[in-house]
């Protein structure tokens, strides 16, 4: 109730310094928060919430590189965020307009740290993992019983996704997701970007192309849903979001999700304050207004991924912090790793790949 | 002087609509790429004067445009998308005629209603256009449902995420460009025309071959420049309704631009695009005028 309080202050503060009609510009992430909480912001605050949403870090670091997106706050990936911090797209946060910052988890602001030293440019929104998703009764009639669905060798071995491509298979369409994948199924180190190493990733997914239906970063929550496709290979509140999707409308479909047990890509999204917001002021009021726990807590109830947040956990629901999907136990973290961004000339041979495993030429 | 301000203005209008920017991106095309915003560089420099222009020149290079010619994507990318704009152009005027033509045969009470219905897509927005398109030509869309009930197929036709799909949008999407123009070629035209021919022992296939279609080129070439040139470029119709395997130089400027963050070479390549349109135009004109002036 106290940080509530704040947040109410501080909006009531803001209100009383600028008299015109204020307004936040956020661009979050599709399907990435409980819509309650973009009401519950402007009635506590009374600041106008403009809210847009994106599915690709690609399109979110040209608008920044560009400049004069006109938002003012963002959510990129940690690995993204750390390139765009270098290229001077973001701002220092004001620790001091945040009063809630105390709330947020140290053992996730240490692995965030490599992405955004110190944490002085962002704050942790959401973190998860990249795993499979999979209609469990569909893979079970085309594969037995014994299906491989929390291996790698599910989606990466072309006689398991030759039977598979029969109900339908979809891939991220994000290389930089895909690729530590591919290349931890091939025995290689993840965070590897040397041309050795992106040849072999290469093979991997050349491989199972013929059976995947398509590349997709935002598509395949309905679809698996709704049972058009049987597996995916996506974000892991994704595919748990399907799960609840699919359990609501009650047809019959049943989606489960596994980390990889050969390990898992765990990743960050950030949200930070581009340098030429304009309204910094209301910025900084939103993002404590999102480390109030119970905010947070609602957010991650709504949307099924782990926060940064570790005085939420009180207020989340068993659902989420009891699934070991979203709050992995010790087993699992062990058994997941990060990776750090492409510099420019990898990246050109990684797109140059993506797009040869994509469209064959 | 008022004949001189009439000329001035449209040519005030190219250059600021045209050369300017043209002039931006290809000064973009010639620099290099840097993590910094924007990513490139060099930037010019106001403020260090005649010494700024000079190390702002020299670092200029065509080294992106060398880079085009290292990797076969880019020239497949413009075949393709030259093949594919040729075909819809030609598919665009193979429908587009005949209703430029019905209309313009229409009684001419009915042709402002007939140009209304022409126009009348327009009032929706393209993006929700082709949206709808991809209900329709879904697996479980409304065309395989309708061919399944009338008991053509026995299961459904994959046309959505295929080239066909991309035709079909583009044909869709830019067929009013192609009517207009012949419409307004063919509304004009004098009727007496193909009566004469008529009474001189023509049929009426005959005069329609060699009246009516010489009469109308001008429309015809119109309408084929509005459409091919646009769809070349084409990125929207290729991404929403095409599939992976959709090659066009609008997706390979989106994966250096977006992807790839290389401004520098999303630059060469719309430099190049450009050439290789402006170039046959110009060619196309010379043409024409020569022509005119040997009739003339």
């Amino acid at each position: 109730m106290k940080t509530h309080l704040l947040t109410m202050t501080a909006g009531a503060a803001l209100m009383a310094s600028f008299a015109t009609a204020e307004e936040v510009r956020v661009y979050n992430w599709s399907d990435y928060i409980d819509e309650e909480l973009l009401t519950k912001f402007e009635e506590e605050t009374g600041i106008d919430l403009i809210y847009d949403v994106f599915d690709s870090n690609e399109l979110l670091e040209t608008k920044m590189l560009a400049g004069g997106a006109g938002y003012d706050v963002v959510v990129p990936t940690g690995t993204f965020l750390q390139r765009q911090i270098a290229a001077g797209a973001f701002q220092k946060l004001d620790m001091s307009k945040l009063p809630n910052k105390g709330n947020m988890w140290d053992v996730i602001e240490k692995r965030t740290d490599q992405y955004d030293p110190g944490n002085e440019f962002s704050i942790n929104y959401m973190w998860g993992t990249t795993g499979i998703g999979v209609n469990t009764g569909k893979v079970t009639e085309v594969l037995g019983t014994d299906a491989p669905i929390a291996s790698l060798d599910l989606v990466f071995n072309p006689d398991n996704m030759e039977k598979l491509s029969s109900c339908g298979v979809h891939f991220l369409d994000a290389p930089t997701e895909m690729i530590p994948a591919a290349l931890t199924y091939a025995g290689l180190d993840p965070d590897r970007k040397d041309d050795e190493a992106l040849a072999a990733a290469e093979e991997v997914l050349l491989a199972v192309r013929p059976y995947i239906q398509k590349f997709h970063s935002s598509e395949y929550i309905n679809a698996l849903a709704n049972g058009d496709i049987c597996v995916a290979f996506g974000w892991s509140g994704d595919i748990l979001q399907a799960r609840d999707r699919a359990a609501e409308a009650d047809n019959g479909v049943e989606v489960a999700y596994n980390a990889p047990v050969e390990g898992a890509l765990m990743w960050f999204d950030q949200m930070a304050i581009p340098v030429d917001a304009p309204n910094p002021e209301a910025a900084h009021v939103f993002l404590n207004f999102i480390m109030d726990a119970q905010n947070m807590a609602a957010a991650s109830n709504y949307v099924y991924y782990a926060n940064g947040n570790a005085a939420s956990k009180e207020f989340l629901v068993e659902d989420v912090i009891g699934d070991t999907a979203i709050y992995p136990d010790e087993a699992t973290l062990e058994k997941l790793y990060t990776v750090t961004p492409f510099p420019p000339r990898e990246q050109r041979s990684l797109t140059r790949m993506w797009t040869k495993v994509k469209s064959g030429t | 002087m008022r004949r001189f301000i009439l000329i001035a203005v449209p040519y005030l209008w190219l250059v600021a609509l045209f050369l300017i920017p043209f002039v931006i991106v290809l000064k973009i095309s010639l620099s290099d790429v840097a993590l910094a915003r924007p990513p490139y560089m060099p930037q010019l420099d106001f403020a260090a004067g005649w010494e700024g222009f000079q190390s702002f020149f020299a670092a200029l290079d065509f080294e992106n445009f060398w880079f085009l010619t290292t990797d076969d994507l880019y020239w497949k990318a413009y075949l393709s998308s030259l093949q594919i704009s040729l075909t819809s152009t030609v598919m665009t005027l193979l429908v587009g005629y005949p209703i430029a033509y019905a209309m313009a045969r229409a009684a001419p009470e009915w042709r402002p209603t007939l140009l209304m219905l022409v126009i009348l897509p327009f009032w929706t927005s393209f993006l929700i256009r082709v949206y709808a398109w991809m209900g329709i030509l879904s697996n479980e869309g409304l065309l395989n449902q309708f061919l399944l009930w009338l008991g053509v197929i026995n299961e459904p036709l994959t046309i959505l995420n295929t080239n066909t799909a991309v035709y079909i949008g583009i044909v869709y999407t830019y067929l009013p460009f192609m009517v207009l123009p012949i419409y307004s070629a063919l509304e004009r035209m004098d009727d007496s025309l193909l009566e004469a021919a008529e009474d001189l022992g023509c049929s009426r296939l005959s005069a329609f071959w060699l009246v009516t279609i010489p009469l109308s080129k001008n429309g015809i070439i119109a309408g084929c420049f509005l459409v091919f040139i646009p769809v070349i470029g084409e990125f929207v119709i290729p991404s929403l309704l095409g599939g992976s395997g959709t090659l066009m130089i609008g997706k390979v400027l989106w994966e250096e631009f977006f992807s790839n963050r290389d401004w520098p070479v999303a630059s060469a390549v719309a430099v190049i695009l450009l050439l290789i349109l402006v170039i046959p135009i110009i060619l196309f004109q010379r043409n024409e005028q020569k022509q005119r002036e040997a009739e003339g």
